[in-house]
């Protein structure tokens, strides 16, 4: 599914909005996120997940075609840890972890 | 460090729409409730400008208990990723275009 799709989705499901305003509403959620992440904020939605900045360090990496090193700055990066509820239902419900009986077998 | 919560997104829908607060709080709702139905059925999410959430499965390993060192399998499974674009990922570094820098 892509933004448009999503927009779309919206849209059909809520015929009393205007689709410009559901393109805004759209827009909002994820430009909220964007620039509480850009303010080094944490934006944390339960049963979904929570979106974190992590910083790197500075490091010397290679170019792996030619081996040469190039240094790399420090930087931030953008970091998502879905939630229990939506990570459970990503998995269909398993626990990912072997029950007594599934042990056994493997 | 300061969390931002549905409370405030839904807040800035009610600015930024003018539908009431609750309809705010509802459509936020249903917007993540979508991005989740079509990730379950392992669709993956594209978000321009933002990201993409996919599903991605894992093979069957043997894990281990950390406190007893016990070996435990570890079976096959599908987990959420989210892969940044790069929009987001210059925005967080302040090196988007057009962003101002307040610091």
């Amino acid at each position: 599914m892509t933004k448009s799709e999503l927009i779309a989705e919206l849209t059909a499901a809520n015929p009393h909005l205007r689709g410009q305003d559901v393109e805004t509403i759209v827009g909002t959620i994820f430009e909220e996120i964007t620039y509480a992440l850009s303010r080094g904020e944490r934006v944390e939605l339960r049963g979904f997940g929570a979106f974190t900045v992590k910083h790197r360090d500075a490091r010397t990496g290679r170019n792996p075609r030619t081996g040469a090193s190039v240094s790399v700055d420090e930087k931030s990066v953008p970091f998502f840890k879905a939630g229990k509820e939506l990570r459970l239902r990503v998995n269909a419900g398993k626990i990912p972890r072997a029950t007594a009986a599934e042990r056994k077998k493997a | 460090m300061l969390t931002i919560t549905r409370a405030h997104i839904a807040e800035m829908i009610y600015t930024q729409v003018g539908l009431s607060r609750n309809e705010s709080a509802d459509l936020l709702e249903d917007v993540l409730e979508r991005i989740a139905l079509h990730l379950e059925k392992g669709e993956s999410c594209k978000i321009s400008g933002f990201g993409t959430f996919s599903v991605r499965q894992k093979g069957r390993r043997i894990g281990r208990n950390p406190k007893t060192g016990e070996e435990v399998p570890i079976l096959p499974r599908r987990v959420l990723v989210f892969r940044p674009s790069h929009v987001l990922k210059a925005h967080v570094n302040g090196t988007a275009p057009g962003v101002e820098d307040d610091e």
